[in-house]
C-alpha cells in the first residue's frame, strides 16, 4: 500500500515579517522613477516571506502528497496517462526556445519543429490542413465547432442552429456547442454502445449545423456505422466534428479524414504524452477537411521556399480569428513534436497495437475475476467500462467506493460514472 | 521499442488470455475499407539523434538580447522554481480530481489563490486560466452572466487594451452575440479618455474594460475610470500585469469611493511574468479573481480548504457545479484544464520573492525601463510618444518607419521592441519598448548605440 505524507503547514504559515530569499531580489537600480502616489500601492502584498530552503522543502513535500505517472499507475479512461518521455521535457527546454520572445522575427528552428508537427498531424488524422494554436482540447473543440459556424454562415446558411451530440458525449462537447451560439440536441446510444441510426435520422434537418463524435465512443467501442453517419449528417448538410481528445486507439489504424469527418481536435497531452502537469498546460491542435481550412484559427505555420513563416489574417481572411496572446502552447507542441519524432512510423502504430493488447487483455481478466464488462460482446478499443451495479446490489458498493479503495493499494481510481448515465460504470 | 515494455512472451500470454491469434484481430470492428495504410511519417530516432537535431534547430534562433515585453515578459526565474516544477510528482500528475491523490497539487493552487488575491486584493481567484487573452475573453462572458442590470451585450474596449487580447475577446465571445464597442485614447498621453467615455453614460452597457498598465505601458486614471463605470451600472474588468501589483493599488480599491462598489468586479490577466519563461508564447497562464458574489458566475476550477471525516484538514476541487462535466450545456465554460503547471513555477516563484523580491523586481523594472527611454530618446530621430507615467513599457517615435530598423538591430542581435505602425496607423512610427529587472546598464548602454548607429547609417545611405 502506498503511503502518502499528508501534513503540510500552509506556506503562509511558514512566514515570518522580514523573512526572504535575499539572493533572488534584483540589486537596487538607482534613479528616482515612481508611480505617482494616487496609482500606488500603500500596503504590501500579503505574499509569505520563507527563506529560499523553505520554499524549497516545502514544494518538493507537497510534491510528494501526489500520485503521478512517475510514481504511480493510472488505469483511466478518457484522459490516457502515459509515461511522458525525460527527452522531451529536455530538449524543449533548451535556453534558445526557452528565452525567444513570441513577436521576435520569426525563428527558423522553431519554427521547423512546428511545420513539421502540422504535417505529421495531418497525415495521422487523414486532414489536409492543421493549427496547433488552440491551447487544450476545450478550446481545440471550440475552434473546431466555431469552424462549422463559420462555414454555414459564409454561405449564407443561416438557418443551422442545432449541433447534435450522442448522450455519451464528453460533457466538454454540449458545453463548446452552447459557447458558439449552438442549441445542442442530444441523441442515445443503442444496446451495443453503437449511436441510434433512427434517433440520429430523426433528429437531423435543415437546422443541422454538425454533429460532434468520438470514434471509438466514450464507451470504449469502436462506432461501426460511422460511413452511415457521415453520410446521414452530410446529407442533410451537416457538418461532422470528430472529438480526437483520445487517439490511443486508432494510430496508423484508422484515420479520422478516410471516416468521413470535417474536422478533429486532438489533445496533444493525452496521445503525444505532453504532461499532465496535475491540470494542465494541454494542447489542443485542430485538423480540417479542405472546406473548412480558410477557417482554421491563427496563426498557422507556412513555408515560402525554405522560409518559415506565421500565416496571419492576411493569408486567412476568413479565419475564425485568434484564441490566445500570441501561439498557443508552444512549448506544449515542442514537447509533443520530440514524443512523435521518437516514436516514428513503427512507434505510432504500436501505440495503438499494445493500447488494445492492454485494454483487451485488462477486461479478460477483471471479467474472469467476476466483475462485469459494460459490452462483453465488443472488442475493447484502448478503453472500456466495467459496471458495479452487482456489487452495488450485493453489497451496496459504489463504483465511487472501488475507485477509492484502488486509491489505497497505489493505483490511482480509474474514470468514473461517465458516461454519467450508465449505471455505476467505473 | 519505444516506451513499450512488452516482450514476445508477454504478448503471446496476453493473446492467449484475450483468445485472439493476433494483435490485428483487436481491430477486427474497422470496416475493411476504413483501414489506413502506412503512414507517411519519419522513421523513429533515437534520444541522442533528437537530442542533436533539437540542439541545432534552437542555436539557429539564437540568444538575442530581447527589449520587446507587450504581454510577455523577460524576468529572472529562480532556480528552484523550475528544478521543482519539472519534478515528476508535479511534472506527471493528472488533473486533481481524486482529493486523496492530488493534496500536494490541490494546497499548492490553494496557496496560489490566496496569493493572487493578496496582489489583487479580490475575494476569490480561481485556479488559472489559458493565457491573459482568453482570460479576459472568458471575463467578458462572466460579465455577461453576472450584470443583472444589463441586457445590452455591449462591452467597452478601450483601444488601449493590448489589440491581440481585443481580437481574442472577439473570436471567442463574439459568437454569443456580444458586441465590442472601442473606446478612444489621448494621442498626447496615451491612455484612455474619461471624454470618450462620457457620451456613452446613461446607456446600458455590460462592462468596461481597463487594462493597467496599458498595451502602451502608461498607467491610466482608472479611480476616474471605475467611477463612471460604477456610476452608469456597467461592471468593471480589470486586465492588469501582476508583477506591476506590487506596486501599484489593487484592482479592488479602485475608485475614489470607499464603498461596497468599490474597485475592478472582475480582474484578469497574464500570469507569464511570476516565472514562466517566454518560451514562443507558451504555455503561460490566466489568472481570474472577482468579489464572492459573482463566484457561481466564474468560469474555471476553483480549490477550497475543508476537512475530512476524522476533522483534519485538506484540500478539494469545489463549486464544480459550474462546470462542464457536471452542467454539460449549460455550464459557465467548457474549460476542464487551468495550466497547473505554470501555477506551479508562478506559486514557488511567489513564494521566493515574497512582498519584498517582487516589489524590488517591479521597481527595477520600472527604474530600468525609464534609463532605457532617456538613453533612446538621446538618438537623433527618436523621441518619446507620450506623457502619462509609465511601468516598464513605453511608445516611442521614430522619424522613420520602425521595421527597417529594428532589422537592422535584429541583425546585431538586439530585439528593439516591437513595431506599432500597422496595429496604431494613426501613431505614425511608433514602437513599443520594455526593460525589467534583466536589463542591465550596459544592455540598455549597447541599444542606445546600436540604435545610434543603425539610424545614422540609415540616413547617410538616404
Amino acid at each position: 500500500m502506498t503511503e502518502l505524507n499528508l501534513r503540510e503547514p500552509l506556506i503562509f504559515e511558514l512566514s515570518k515579517p522580514g523573512r526572504g530569499a535575499g539572493t533572488q531580489f534584483p540589486p537596487r537600480v538607482a534613479g528616482s522613477a515612481q508611480v505617482p502616489a494616487n496609482l500606488r500601492r500603500k500596503t504590501p502584498a500579503r505574499l509569505p516571506e520563507v527563506s529560499e530552503l523553505q520554499a524549497v522543502r516545502h514544494y518538493t513535500r507537497l510534491s510528494q502528497m501526489n500520485f503521478s505517472i512517475d510514481t504511480h499507475f493510472y488505469p483511466l479512461g478518457s484522459c490516457t496517462m502515459k509515461y511522458n518521455p525525460k527527452a522531451c521535457n529536455t530538449y524543449a527546454m533548451l535556453p534558445e526556445f526557452l528565452g525567444r520572445h513570441p513577436l521576435g522575427p520569426e525563428p527558423q528552428g522553431f519554427l521547423a519543429c512546428m511545420y513539421e508537427l502540422q504535417e505529421m498531424l495531418q497525415e495521422i488524422t487523414g486532414m489536409p490542413a492543421v493549427s496547433l494554436t488552440p491551447m487544450a482540447g476545450a478550446q481545440g473543440e471550440f475552434a473546431g465547432v466555431a469552424m462549422i459556424r463559420a462555414y454555414h454562415r459564409a454561405r449564407n446558411d443561416l438557418a443551422r442552429t442545432e449541433i447534435i451530440v450522442p448522450q455519451a458525449a464528453h460533457g466538454t462537447n454540449p458545453a463548446t456547442a452552447t459557447m458558439c451560439g449552438f442549441i445542442v440536441k442530444e441523441i442515445p446510444c443503442d444496446a451495443n454502445g453503437d449511436v441510434e441510426i433512427e434517433a440520429l435520422k430523426a433528429a437531423v434537418s435543415p437546422a443541422t449545423a454538425g454533429i460532434m463524435l468520438t470514434n471509438p465512443s466514450t464507451l470504449g467501442v469502436f462506432e461501426r456505422k460511422i460511413v452511415q453517419i457521415a453520410r446521414i449528417v452530410h446529407d442533410a448538410g451537416g457538418l461532422l466534428y470528430y472529438d480526437g481528445a483520445n487517439l490511443n486507439a486508432i494510430l496508423g489504424k484508422v484515420r479520422p479524414g478516410d471516416m468521413g469527418f470535417d474536422v478533429i481536435h486532438m489533445n496533444l497531452h493525452k496521445t503525444f504524452s505532453t504532461p499532465h502537469g496535475g491540470g494542465g498546460p494541454g494542447s489542443g491542435a485542430v485538423g480540417v477537411s479542405a472546406r473548412l481550412k480558410p477557417f482554421l484559427p491563427l496563426p498557422i505555420v507556412g513555408k515560402d521556399g525554405a522560409r518559415y513563416r506565421w500565416l496571419t489574417e492576411r493569408d486567412l481572411p476568413q479565419s475564425i480569428g485568434r484564441l490566445s496572446g500570441f501561439m498557443g502552447n508552444a512549448g506544449v507542441n515542442l514537447r509533443a513534436y520530440i514524443y512523435m519524432r521518437l516514436l516514428g512510423r513503427e512507434g505510432m502504430v504500436r501505440v495503438a497495437e499494445f493500447a488494445a493488447l492492454n485494454a483487451n487483455y485488462l477486461m479478460k481478466r477483471l471479467q474472469a475475476l467476476g466483475f462485469e464488462a459494460a459490452y462483453p460482446e465488443r472488442r475493447a478499443s484502448h478503453e472500456f467500462i466495467i459496471t458495479l451495479k452487482q456489487e452495488n446490489k450485493a453489497y451496496h458498493v459504489s463504483a465511487m467506493d472501488v475507485a477509492k479503495r484502488l486509491l489505497d493499494y497505489g493505483f490511482h481510481a480509474p474514470t468514473t460514472y461517465f458516461p454519467f448515465w450508465y449505471p455505476s460504470a467505473c | 521499442m519505444a516506451f513499450i515494455p512488452h516482450t514476445s512472451d508477454d504478448i503471446a500470454r496476453m493473446l492467449e488470455v484475450i483468445g485472439v491469434r493476433s494483435i490485428e484481430d483487436l481491430f477486427d470492428e474497422i470496416p475493411a475499407e476504413l483501414r489506413a495504410g502506412t503512414l507517411n511519417v519519419p522513421s523513429p530516432l533515437s534520444e541522442m539523434e533528437i537530442g542533436r537535431l533539437m540542439t541545432e534547430r534552437a542555436a539557429t534562433d539564437g540568444r538575442p538580447l530581447n527589449f520587446i515585453g507587450a504581454g510577455a515578459y523577460e524576468h529572472h526565474i529562480p532556480a528552484p522554481v523550475w528544478a521543482i516544477a519539472t519534478r515528476g510528482e508535479f511534472y506527471s500528475a493528472y488533473t486533481p480530481y481524486q482529493a486523496e491523490a492530488s493534496q500536494g497539487t490541490l494546497q499548492l493552487i490553494y496557496e496560489y489563490q490566496s496569493m493572487m488575491c493578496a496582489l489583487t486584493g479580490m475575494e476569490v481567484s480561481n485556479a488559472s486560466l489559458y493565457d491573459g487573452a482568453s482570460a479576459l475573453a472568458e471575463a467578458c462572458l462572466m460579465a455577461v452572466r453576472s450584470n443583472r442590470s444589463s441586457t445590452s451585450r455591449r462591452i467597452l474596449m478601450p483601444r488601449a487594451v493590448n489589440p491581440t487580447y481585443a481580437q481574442v475577446a472577439q473570436a471567442i465571445a463574439g459568437n454569443q452575440d456580444i458586441t465590442f464597442v472601442p473606446v478612444d485614447f489621448d494621442r498626447s498621453a496615451g491612455r484612455t479618455l474619461l471624454e470618450a467615455l462620457k457620451p456613452h453614460g446613461g446607456q446600458d452597457f455590460t462592462a468596461l474594460v481597463i487594462q493597467q498598465p496599458n498595451f502602451f505601458g502608461s498607467l491610466e486614471e482608472v479611480d476616474a475610470l471605475t467611477d463612471w463605470a460604477h456610476e452608469n451600472k456597467i461592471m468593471l474588468i480589470a486586465v492588469v500585469n501582476p508583477t506591476s501589483l506590487a506596486l501599484l493599488k489593487p484592482p479592488a480599491l479602485w475608485g475614489s469611493k470607499v464603498d461596497a462598489a468599490q474597485g475592478a468586479d472582475i480582474v484578469c490577466g497574464e500570469g507569464q511574468a511570476l516565472g514562466v519563461p517566454l518560451a514562443s508564447g507558451g504555455p503561460y497562464f490566466g489568472f481570474m479573481a472577482t468579489r464572492m458574489q459573482y463566484v457561481r458566475q466564474m468560469p474555471g476550477r476553483i480549490v477550497g480548504r475543508t476537512v475530512d471525516v476524522e476533522g483534519r484538514p485538506g484540500f478539494s476541487l469545489t463549486l464544480q457545479a459550474r462546470e462542464q462535466h457536471i452542467r454539460r450545456s449549460k455550464a459557465t465554460s467548457n474549460i476542464c484544464t487551468n495550466q497547473g503547471l505554470m501555477v506551479t513555477a508562478a506559486t514557488i516563484y511567489m513564494s521566493l520573492l515574497g512582498p519584498q523580491g517582487l516589489e524590488a523586481v517591479a521597481q527595477a523594472s520600472m527604474q530600468r525601463t525609464a534609463d532605457l527611454i532617456a538613453a533612446l530618446a538621446q538618438v537623433p530621430g527618436v523621441k518619446r510618444a507620450f506623457t502619462a507615467p509609465h511601468f516598464h513599457e513605453a511608445v516611442l517615435l521614430l522619424d522613420r518607419p520602425p521595421a527597417a530598423v529594428l532589422a537592422a538591430l535584429s541583425r546585431r542581435g538586439i530585439l528593439g521592441g516591437l513595431d506599432l505602425s500597422e496595429r496604431y496607423p494613426e501613431l505614425g512610427h511608433a514602437m513599443l519598448v520594455c526593460a525589467t529587472e534583466t536589463k542591465l546598464g550596459v544592455d540598455i548602454d549597447s541599444y542606445a548605440a546600436a540604435l545610434a548607429d543603425v539610424m545614422s547609417a540609415s540616413r547617410a545611405a538616404a
